[in-house]
């Protein structure tokens, strides 16, 4: 209950600073950016981190997405069809995880990245040869249908989907596959099922965030889903924490406000945020949550002065 | 109960069991003995479904289950404790032995197998909100046979559960192991400790290069003279 009181209060404030133009158009960009970061992020975290399975080709998911509802909605520009979009979109990069996961998620580690890495510039080639996507030039003039109002909707939804499944004993499956493969196959775990799960799942994630970039941004090309984008979300993946869904959001809002503050220093942009990552991982290995949460009963256990009880009894012993 | 013919298991080239054939009846230890690279954990895996043989059958109480996958047979009594224990580190204790009830519905029936276990292995009720990397060698072990015993396993195949450990819990494991055999649950093992292993042995086979060379009772194997002189020294 508290946790949809806190969600709720999250969208109030920001949607009255968006009202009253305290957040401008700028900044809003950001805050889609940030969720898109976040969808992609939690979504690669069930794949890489909480089922263990090295995947590099989530922008390729991310581009099946995107075109698939921008080509919906540029045929019916209303709310019915976006949404058609946006589900077509998530179906759509679902299927393609099930048929690019059934073959290659037999494979493990190293190899498993290089197919999935392989299977992204596949798609990629394909929308750059496709009538229907405008090849090279891309799609211009998408329908903008996403507001802050529709983008709290998508990344929330899909933060409590990903977050009851890894709770439930789906999730606990697929950790156990992160675990020790061969103790889980042991026990009775299907683990090829689990992985095609995850992978489809994370799949339809990613797709949604596609489908969510395609419909604010309006303007579409393959390129922009290239091997980097994968490596960005990953990034987020890593530094959050490989297991966290709280540590990949706590990422992504971190590196999307740290890259927009740095747009006031161009020349030295990337420098600064390599260092900035670079610093980080030397002295945070494990992300910055390792595979923790955050809970909201952290606040309340604060309340009740633990620390303070910590510091009074340290204080005693000497 | 469980019954392997005539089977054959290939690693790419090589020729890993070359036709496997023995038997385990209801209630009985049986041991596996052999060197390094015999073929007993290769055996094991066939059995349990973690490895598909080229050739052969496995019986599982009258039904032929060589097509069965690993899960099924999870479901139809065969626990696997495999080799090197392979517990799940990054999660607790609780965790661990929940997962190994992973394919059961019964809640009643998991609690009342949870409390077994740890009526069995006190220390790991002691250490239950633990993750299980953080146990010693001993524990894990300890933690591998629980958890393999909460899928409530007719049958208990057990891979080297000596390996690593100091003799005086090597000892307490074999006990532990013939201590669940009492309570009915029959045990297939392999062990490179043969000394140990043949004095808990209903019966036991000998294998070498992935074929048995000999088979008998334990008292018989350990007075055999070929036995003696090649595994338990001297």
């Amino acid at each position: 209950m508290r946790k949809f009181i806190a969600i709720g209060l999250v969208y109030a404030i920001v949607q009255i600073l968006i009202m009253t133009n305290l957040i401008s158009g700028y900044f809003q960009a950001t805050l889609v950016t940030i969720g898109i970061n976040i969808i992609l992020a939690v979504s690669l975290n069930l794949i890489t981190g909480f089922t263990g399975q090295f995947s590099l080709g989530h922008a390729g998911f991310m581009s099946v997405g995107a075109y698939v509802c921008a080509i919906v909605t540029m045929r019916m520009p209303t709310i019915p069809g976006f949404i058609l979009g946006v589900a077509l979109g998530a179906v759509a990069a679902a299927i393609l995880g099930f048929l690019v996961g059934l073959p290659t998620l037999r494979l493990r580690g190293d190899y498993l990245a290089i197919a999935t890495l392989g299977m992204s510039e596949i798609i990629r080639i394909i929308f750059l040869n496709l009538e229907v996507t405008n090849g090279a030039a891309g799609l211009i003039g998408i329908p903008q249908f996403i507001n802050w109002t529709w983008l709290f909707i998508f990344t929330v939804g899909t933060v409590l989907l990903l977050s009851n499944f890894v709770k439930s004993a789906h999730g606990r499956a697929c950790i156990s596959i992160r675990e020790d493969e061969i103790a889980a196959e042991a026990m009775g775990i299907d683990t090829i099922r689990y992985k095609v799960i995850a992978f489809i799942i994370g799949a339809a994630c990613a797709g949604i965030a596609g489908a969510i970039y395609a419909s604010y941004f309006h303007y579409l090309e393959p390129n922009l889903f290239g091997f980097l984008k994968s490596v960005d979300v990953l990034v987020i993946v890593v530094l959050g924490g490989l297991g966290s869904l709280s540590g990949s959001m706590l990422a992504a809002i971190l590196l999307a406000l740290i890259s927009t503050y740095l747009q006031s220093f161009p020349e030295i942009r990337m420098v600064l945020y390599s260092l900035i990552l670079i610093i980080i991982m030397i002295f945070r290995p494990q992300g910055l949550m390792g595979s923790r949460e955050i809970s909201l009963s952290v606040f309340s256990k604060l309340g009740r002065n633990k620390l303070w009880d910590r510091f009074k009894s340290q204080k005693g012993g000497q | 109960m469980l019954e392997i013919r005539n089977m054959d298991v290939h690693y790419g080239m090589i020729h890993a069991l070359k036709d496997v054939s023995f038997e385990v009846y209801k209630g009985e230890i049986v041991v596996l003995i052999g060197a390094n690279g015999a073929g007993k954990t290769t055996t094991l895996r066939t059995i349990s479904g973690l490895q598909k043989p080229t050739n052969g059958q496995v019986i599982l109480n009258g039904e032929d289950i060589t097509n069965v996958s690993a899960q099924q047979r999870v479901k139809m009594g065969i626990s696997h404790v495999p080799e090197g224990r392979r517990v799940f580190p990054g999660m607790t204790v609780l965790e661990n032995l929940e997962l190994g009830a992973y394919l059961r519905r019964d809640r009643e029936g998991i609690l009342e197998d949870l409390e077994k276990v740890y009526e069995r292995f006190p220390i790991l009720r002691d250490r239950r909100k633990q993750t299980a990397g953080t146990l010693s060698g001993g524990e894990q072990q300890m933690l591998a046979i629980g958890r393999a015993l909460m899928g409530r396993p007719d049958i208990l195949f057990l891979d080297e559960p000596s390996m690593g450990l100091a003799p005086i819990l090597v000892q307490e494991i074999f006990d532990i192991i013939q201590s669940i055999n009492k309570s009915g649950t029959t045990i297939l093992l392999v062990e490179q400790n043969a000394n140990m292993a043949l004095q808990i042995a209903d019966r036991a086979y000998v294998m070498e290069t992935g074929s048995i060379v000999l088979s008998g009772t334990g008292s018989e194997l350990m007075s055999s003279d070929e036995i003696k002189k090649a595994y338990l020294g001297g």
